[in-house]
């Protein structure tokens, strides 16, 4: 009941920040959008940190750790601290300085002024639009479970608080906060969200330290001297071609609308320099105590049914019940905080390129374009509510869809740089680009949802030895995850043994030894390239070939253009 | 020479990422407790953060500069 209170406390707080943020708002779109570029340097890197961290980053990559070992960690966490700041330092403070010069507050406003282009914009607005759709949505039903699970008795496992109630409570605090606040209220609870879940790690693993019957250095030393579990601790499954694509999959964070749209709300660009250091730091503190405690929980708790609930049993069984619902409350934070952005991204691309662009802002002014956009918020919610509700059970394919979508909008950022630093870029180069990573996207859903190839007969009855496929049924798989090459779950140890299942080859030059594996599918249906390498590797190269291709096989932009966004 | 060191180092850490030579070794225990290949990736994140602390300091755009003194007043009007 505790953490439920906890919860409930911190859930009317957000709303009353909403209210409070209202009041000081005016009534124009880029205060709303913007907060009127007046976000400083601690709330920017902690809004800009909140906006990209979901509840992945606390309960998939303990869940990820328990299944597949610390490699997690180099994975997805090292990755992202190379990478984002990266492109926040290269991309995001051009992005704030042509926002402050031209007014521009989207990307797509950016690329139609840019390459003199207007439907092509709309094109790129699309695309964006429906790869971000299914991760609001499914932010919603991740805040309705982790809802559920958390209230859940521990003797009747029955929810206080039912998943439709979990959706619901969550959907109507997004909306009040942001509705209400636009965002200067998403960026305020964002300090309150980025501390708590920055907190929380540290917190866990000193709590949790003391109350293990054995040392840390104990359970570590016993993982890696059994054969059966030596893989948690090294990258023994874990391919190097999925490790080398992952890097590539950060890139899609400045290409997410919420991400861009926050970049450029800050009062001065100096707001990027602390946090392009701070940056790696604060994933390191969310992610580290996370993949350690996954890997630990392994170890301290054997099989569970649930990896990706493996947190909250660590805390259930070693740590006071108030930590239970600080944990509540930092993933509720997580889910709620780029949740608001999404929701607050979505509504700002559906006013200022589709609204405003066709015509509504002048037709009915800045004042009645905000109205706009704040029934855009409460209808586009009310639809992903419903649509959270109806398809839960469908969970999956919204999941498949967050993983292709991390791919697009990574294959989208050839398209970005070349805007940026690029002059004989045009718009041609970003419409073949564009249509390239749609048609990938569609083909490898295509491809995934194929039926897979019947098994090899079963070999003989043989318990099996994966002790980690045997722990683990995914059931709640967050963005990111599968993304890898995770052995399939099998019911646990079933004798005889299923067949193993094998990968599906596609499309192979070659034969033997030698063959080149140049499309092929996963055993957990994952399209491969190239021997292994993820999708997201041809689909990056690809765009860029779009882009240069049909940019030098068609005219430049006009001078006025190009002298407009570079120096001489 | 410094935009060439500047991306030599970038190219380092990017190089520095991929370290095959932890892969299938689980030790030894950094602080008695941390499997090396993890206290590794603990370190590389830090390392990423000094890089960028390095690029701020030597590679900040000199017209993002005269943007920040500028930003102070009002942006025209939308496009």
């Amino acid at each position: 009941m505790i953490p439920v209170v906890v919860i409930l406390v911190y859930l009317a707080v957000i709303a009353v920040v909403g209210g409070v943020a209202w009041r000081r708002g005016r009534e124009n779109t880029e205060d709303f959008f913007l907060a009127s570029r007046s976000v400083g340097p601690i709330f920017f890197f902690l809004s800009i940190f909140a906006t990209n961290m979901t509840a992945f980053a606390i309960l998939g990559s303990s869940g990820q750790a328990y299944r597949q070992g610390i490699g997690i960690y180099g994975l997805m966490a090292s990755s992202s601290c190379f990478v984002i700041p990266l492109t926040l330092f290269f991309i995001g403070t051009r992005l704030w300085a042509i926002g402050k010069k031209f007014g521009h507050q989207t990307q797509v406003a950016f690329f139609r002024d840019r390459w003199e282009c207007n439907h092509i914009g709309t094109v790129i607005f699309a695309l964006s639009a429906a790869m971000l759709v299914p991760y609001m949505i499914i932010s919603i039903m991740g805040g309705g479970t982790v809802l559920a699970d958390i209230s859940a008795s521990p003797e009747t496992h029955q929810p206080i608080i039912p998943y439709a109630w979990g959706c619901a409570i969550v959907a109507v605090v997004v909306t009040l906060n942001v509705f209400l606040g636009g965002m200067r209220g998403t960026v305020w609870v964002n300090i309150l969200q980025t501390t708590l879940f920055l907190c929380f790690g540290a917190v866990a693993v000193a709590v949790i330290s003391h109350a293990l019957p054995l040392g840390f250095g104990d359970y570590m030393q016993k993982l890696a001297a059994d054969p059966k579990t030596r893989f948690l601790v090294t990258r023994d499954r874990m391919p190097p071609q999925t490790f080398w694509s992952y890097t590539l999959i950060p890139l899609s964070s400045i290409m997410f609308p919420h991400m861009a749209i926050m970049c450029f709300s800050a009062r001065r660009v100096s707001a990027f320099k602390q946090t392009v250091v701070a940056y790696p730091i604060a994933i390191m503190a969310i992610w580290l105590p996370c993949v350690f405690l996954g890997v630990l929980g392994f170890a301290a708790l054997g099989k569970i049914p649930d990896p990706d609930g493996v947190l909250l049993r660590m805390l259930q069984s070693y740590a006071p019940v108030w930590l239970a619902g600080l944990l509540g409350a930092g993933i509720i934070s997580a889910v709620m905080g780029s949740d608001a952005h999404q929701v607050l991204a979505l509504s700002t691309m559906f006013t200022r390129d589709v609204f405003a662009h066709y015509g509504g802002h002048e037709k009915f002014g800045e004042r009645r374009s905000v109205h706009f956009a704040r029934g855009f918020i409460v209808v586009v919610t009310i639809i992903a509510y419903l649509v959270a509700l109806a398809l839960k059970e469908k969970q999956g394919i919204f999941e498949i869809a967050i993983r292709y979508a991390f791919s697009g909008f990574a294959a989208m950022a050839p398209v970005m740089v070349a805007a940026l630093f690029w002059r004989r870029s045009t718009k041609w180069g970003a419409l073949a680009a564009t249509i390239f990573v749609a048609a990938s996207l569609i083909a490898t859903g295509f491809l995934q949802g194929k039926p897979a190839p019947a098994p090899a007969p079963p070999a003989a009855a043989k318990p099996s030895t994966n002790t980690l496929a045997t722990a683990a049924v995914p059931t709640n798989n967050p963005p990111y995850l599968a993304a890898t090459n995770a052995p399939p779950s099998k019911p646990a140890s079933a004798a005889p043994a299923a067949a193993k299942p094998k990968e599906d080859i596609i499309w192979q030059i070659g034969h033997g030894a030698d063959a080149v594996r140049v499309l092929s599918r996963a055993p957990n249906g994952d399209v491969r390239f190239l021997n292994g390498y993820m999708t997201v590797f041809p689909m990056v190269l690809g765009s860029i070939f779009c882009v240069v291709l049909f940019s030098l096989a068609t005219p430049p932009p006009s001078r006025e253009t190009i002298a407009k966004y570079f120096d001489s | 020479m410094k935009k060439l060191l500047l991306f030599l180092l970038v190219a380092l850490v990017y190089a520095a990422h991929q370290d095959v030579w932890n892969w299938r070794r689980p030790g030894p225990m950094v602080f008695g407790f941390l499997p090396i290949g993890l206290a590794y990736h603990a370190a590389y994140s830090i390392a990423a953060a000094v890089m960028m602390a390095i690029l701020v300091r030597f590679a900040w755009p000199k017209g993002l500069a005269e943007r920040e003194a500028s930003s102070s007043q009002p942006p025209p009007p939308h496009s």
